[in-house]
């Protein structure tokens, strides 16, 4: 028995207590979110229906900077493509490479953690080293893999500087940094598939493949919906660090390399067309939104275990 | 069953395992395989790293390319600054998530729920939509080259890091905290004396996730800051790179630099932080 026996004042007392405390604790989140995320919001929002260079003050007006988008603005539309391109291209692939790296890595087999750790390795070198070593791998003479390539008898292209390889160059680095966060979700979703499946499956002489197919596939599908929504989401955000640094902050050759956040910063800091800009990233905004709506309301069909 | 049936089946067994290894090294390949290269790059003469056909191992290793790149740009101010940045943030995350997550996980109080999934919400934000307007209030606080628009933000906690340390408390049994409500403890005694303590894991992979968040970091350098005294290791290397040109062993001396402290932070916490990722299945 306790001590103090809670009487009804001392709910009270500490209830009144409890929730005083719980908003002292997370006044740090609601300051910094105020601050730095919906306060910037609605200020953007608001500069998207304006013309503002920073030096003559901000002018409303209306629906003009989206009209501007959509009706005369061709690298828009360039560069929208771009990151479609590029969504659809990493997103299926590291998937797939990354449910195959999972099933890897699943294996009881000793000395299976250093496996983890090396595959691993390249989510954690993001940003402009990485993007550097890209160039020097990709070097159309002295690159690891048209070296490589010239082994095997084959003529590797000008990856950086052909239009057409920019974008597969591009997902390639993509998916080598994705597989990481790919592969341990996967892992996890594996780990928690009941074993007593496999089993039965044993016992009716399932192969290898067949209980790949019928139990692991099935079982991991929400995982791999999950991975690929907010794969897409974060897929239409990112790489503006390596794009940047492989074309010199130009967008590359015929722009092949300008993706979405590139026509964002190069409108907002470049020409300081700040309305513009905001107006550019609300679609965006827009984009990321209806995706997440999608996964919250059809993550439903998706087949749950248990 | 007799008995060359069993050797057979160990046979098979070996086998099997055998092939085991060689097909989770064989596709790891690809992903080590640029590391190779860049630490070979980084130790080749120049001729050798213009040579054709390929020199694979550098002949004579040539360590002095790392003094001669660190020499070459200001490095030790870049890095410095990158360790100002990128420490304070860390701290300034690490506290105010853990603050904010035992708000959520452990304190009772009207609209909790609410607010959590509000906040779950916010992930979705693009920074590139807030990132204008914030441009345009530093700018306008004189913020402009210095690294406070780099740090101020990360002291108030980031929402998925709040999420992933809330889930962690959910895992710490009640009953710690009710002994401790009983002999009178405040939550906020509590929250430093039995949950930052039984919570290392948690912090340590949110540290690790906050830390390469911020030492990788480029859009923010690159709008924020515009003289070399303040460039931190990304911008840094973006300006090595484009007065070095061509000459990779050095520009790979430099990347393998600063890519070391990711490299070496990673290795020895990665017990921590593969299961704290596992913990929460969810990052991006």
């Amino acid at each position: 028995m306790p001590k103090a026996y809670p009487t009804r004042e001392r709910i009270a007392k500490v209830w009144y207590k409890y929730r005083l405390d719980g908003f002292i604790f997370i006044l740090p989140w609601i300051i910094g979110t105020l601050a730095f995320q919906l306060g910037p919001m609605i200020n953007s929002f608001i500069l998207a229906f304006t013309r503002y260079d920073i030096i003559t003050p901000a002018k409303f007006i209306g629906i003009e900077n989206f009209k501007k988008i959509f009706s005369s603005d061709p690298l828009f539309y360039k560069s929208l493509w771009n990151t479609v391109y590029f969504v659809t291209g990493s997103v299926p692939i590291s998937v797939i490479i990354g449910i195959l790296v999972a099933v890897l890595l699943n294996q009881r087999i000793r000395g299976i953690t250093i496996y983890r750790v090396l595959y691993y390795l390249p989510s954690v070198t993001a940003g402009v080293a990485v993007a550097i070593v890209w160039m020097s791998v990709y070097d159309v003479r002295y690159g690891l893999i048209n070296n490589l390539l010239s082994k095997l008898g084959i003529q590797g292209p000008s990856w950086l500087g052909d239009p057409s390889w920019v974008m597969p160059s591009l997902i390639i680095m993509a998916v080598w940094g994705l597989i990481g966060q790919r592969y341990v979700i996967f892992l996890a979703g594996l780990q928690g598939i009941p074993e007593e499946l496999y089993e039965a499956a044993e016992i009716d002489g399932a192969s290898s493949w067949n209980k790949f197919v019928s139990i692991t596939l099935p079982m991991l599908t929400p995982t791999i919906f999950f991975s690929l929504i907010t794969g897409i989401i974060s897929a239409f955000q990112s790489m503006f660090t390596t794009a940047y640094i492989i074309t010199n902050g130009s967008g590359g050759p015929l722009n092949s390399a300008y993706i979405y956040v590139f026509h964002i910063y190069r409108n907002a800091y470049e020409y300081y067309h700040m309305g513009y800009a905001c107006a550019l990233a609300w679609i965006l905004f827009l984009i990321v939104f209806i995706l997440t709506f999608i996964q919250v309301k059809f993550s439903g069909w998706v087949h749950y275990g248990g | 069953m007799s008995k060359y049936e069993i050797s057979q089946g160990k046979f098979a067994k070996y086998g099997k395992i055998l092939l085991r290894y060689i097909a989770v090294s064989l596709f790891a390949i690809p992903f080590i395989i640029p590391f190779f290269w860049m630490v070979t790059t980084a130790l080749k003469q120049s001729e050798q790293v213009f040579a054709i056909p390929v020199v694979w191992w550098p002949k004579p290793v040539e360590f002095s390319n790392f003094t001669k790149a660190w020499n070459s740009a200001p490095f030790s101010v870049f890095f410095k600054n990158s360790l100002i940045v990128t420490c304070t943030s860390v701290i300034g995350t690490v506290f105010a998530s853990a603050f904010t997550a035992y708000g959520f996980a452990r304190v009772r109080f009207p609209g909790r729920d609410l607010l959590f999934v509000f906040m779950l919400a916010t992930m979705m934000i693009p920074a590139d939509v807030t990132r204008i307007p914030l441009y345009l209030i530093f700018r306008r606080l004189g913020w402009i080259n210095t690294l406070k628009p780099l740090i101020v933000p990360s002291l108030f906690g980031g929402a998925f890091y709040i999420f992933l340390l809330r889930q962690f408390f959910l895992t710490i049994p009640a009953s710690l905290e009710e002994a401790a409500y009983i002999d009178g403890c405040s939550s906020f005694l509590i929250f430093w004396k039995i949950f930052l303590p039984l919570s290392k894991p948690g912090l340590l992979t949110v540290a690790v996730f906050s830390f390469l968040a911020h030492w990788n970091e480029f859009i923010g350098p690159l709008i924020y800051l515009n003289s070399e005294k303040k460039y931190t290791i990304s911008i840094g290397l973006r300006y090595f790179l484009y007065e070095q040109g061509g000459y990779y062993n050095l520009l790979m001396a430099a990347s393998t630099m600063a890519l070391l402290p990711c490299l070496i932070l990673f290795v020895f916490t990665q017990r921590f932080f593969i299961k704290g990722i596992i913990l929460t299945g969810l990052k991006e």
